[in-house]
């Protein structure tokens, strides 16, 4: 006990000079913004670093396990196979999946009026509730995003397109995950702009930019666009993003409807809380 | 002995404004800055106590950062930079003893100990606070070349103000 007493009694100066500092420090990271921001992204680098490191260990300790499951897995595909059945006469083997169960259910349908040139676009299909499109359904083409449907008639539906001011839809960076908003601002068809990617995030030219999944109208990974060009304000925490779209707005002629079989319970879950 | 403590409880004051008011609004060649407030630490006394000196430091530093809303910042940098005061006077010695009642200024150790004494504690100084500032380490040489940079204008304030404000014995 005397002994350390002694101890801190010698080091009392450099004690103080680390209490000091880490202070100061405590200071620069709680009062600071950019500086809170960057040691936020770096401690919360390493938690994850340490948190996947303690996960892979903890999945090699259990691979025989995984071994297990997959070869039983594996039998009972076997056993599914024509090859297992022995055919006794002409019915069809008609089987409910319970392994995948379908969210999301295509429609086609044909773009009859389009525009490019407002600041709030619209669009117009050749398929309505007949046929079995809804309000809040997402629209897409073979190579990207193309609105959400607003309204519908018996026999057309009018989609909001993604070249409207009002349109906002959730993004993600499919290099990194890092969340997003897509909007347009206006100005040329072909480009749209990506807000809320924080600048301590790396960013380069050419990245995909795809859907989050996380409105419930659009399927996860559904491609927006590509990174054309990106900037940051001085004094701004987040990028300025130029995401070239996917889809040539000025030559869309068929798309997809897409019905999420799975949205009213998930709209459901969501309303107590509201 | 309480003139000394009123004349440093002045200048402790007086390099605040000064720091505040005037020199923290230069930003020549937009980020050089003299950052002259630390001549207070060059200037106390040979016998102040280390942990005076660290103390003394932390408010002066927390003063400044107070006004220049970088609250930490400058703190750390002057701390760091006081801690290490007694190892770089020992490091450069002088034809004259460091004894009580001798001030570590120009007028009595001559040009040439002070311009060591302050161009070494003043890159560590600023050092710190470039670091701090940037509070990365991956462009660590441009921050470095920064801190040189502002530490010779600052050397160059604090020198000039020393044949300013002292006359010769």
């Amino acid at each position: 006990m005397r002994n350390l007493i002694n101890f801190f009694w010698r080091h009392s100066i450099f004690i103080l000079f680390i209490a000091l500092e880490f202070f100061s420090l405590l200071l620069v990271v709680n009062n600071n913004s950019y500086q809170k921001s960057v040691a936020f992204a770096w401690v919360s680098e390493k938690t994850g670093q340490i948190q996947s490191g303690y996960n892979d260990f903890w999945e090699y300790l259990s691979l025989k396990q995984a071994n297990k499951k997959l070869a039983a897995e594996n039998a009972r595909y076997r056993s599914m196979l024509p090859s297992a059945f022995l055919i006794t006469d002409t019915l069809v083997h008609y089987k409910k999946d319970t392994i995948y169960r379908q969210q999301y259910q295509m429609l086609t349908a044909e773009v009859i009026s389009n525009s490019t040139n407002n600041p709030t676009n619209f669009m117009q299909l050749n398929e309505g509730k007949l046929q079995g499109i809804n309000k809040d359904m997402a629209v897409i083409n073979s190579s990207g995003v193309v609105g959400i449907v607003v309204n519908v008639s018996q026999n057309f539906s009018w989609v909001m397109s993604l070249l409207n001011k009002e349109t906002r839809i959730s993004a993600r960076m499919k290099k990194n995950g890092q969340i997003g908003t897509i909007a347009w601002d206006g100005g040329s068809y072909r480009y749209a702009s990506l807000k809320d990617i924080p600048t301590h995030v790396k960013v380069s030219k050419g990245d995909t930019i795809i859907t989050s999944g996380y409105s419930h109208i659009f399927p996860q990974g559904e491609i927006i666009g590509i990174v054309s060009d990106f900037s940051i304000k001085p004094g701004e925490h987040f990028y300025d993003i130029n995401v070239k779209l996917g889809v040539d707005f000025n030559n869309l002629s068929h798309v997809y409807i897409i019905r999420n079989l799975l949205r009213d319970e998930q709209k459901k879950l969501e309303e107590p809380v509201k | 002995m309480n003139n000394q403590y009123i004349r440093i409880s002045l200048r402790f004051v007086i390099l605040i404004l000064i720091q505040v008011l005037l020199l923290n609004n230069i930003h020549f060649l937009g980020y050089i800055n003299p950052y002259i407030y630390i001549i207070f630490i060059l200037l106390l006394p040979f016998e102040t106590k280390r942990g005076t000196l660290l103390v003394l430091a932390f408010a002066l530093g927390l003063s400044v950062d107070f006004f220049s809303n970088s609250l930490g910042i400058h703190a750390a940098a002057t701390v760091f930079a006081a801690y290490f005061r007694p190892g770089v006077m020992s490091l450069i010695t002088s034809r004259k003893e460091y004894e009580p009642g001798v001030e570590p200024s120009i007028t009595d150790l001559g040009f040439q100990w002070f311009f060591m004494y302050s161009i070494i504690i003043v890159s560590l100084h600023h050092l710190v606070l470039f670091l701090l500032e940037v509070f990365r380490f991956s462009n660590f040489f441009s921050t470095l070349g920064h801190s040189i940079l502002n530490t010779l204008f600052t050397v160059l304030f604090i020198i000039l103000s020393q044949y300013i404000f002292y006359r010769k014995k």
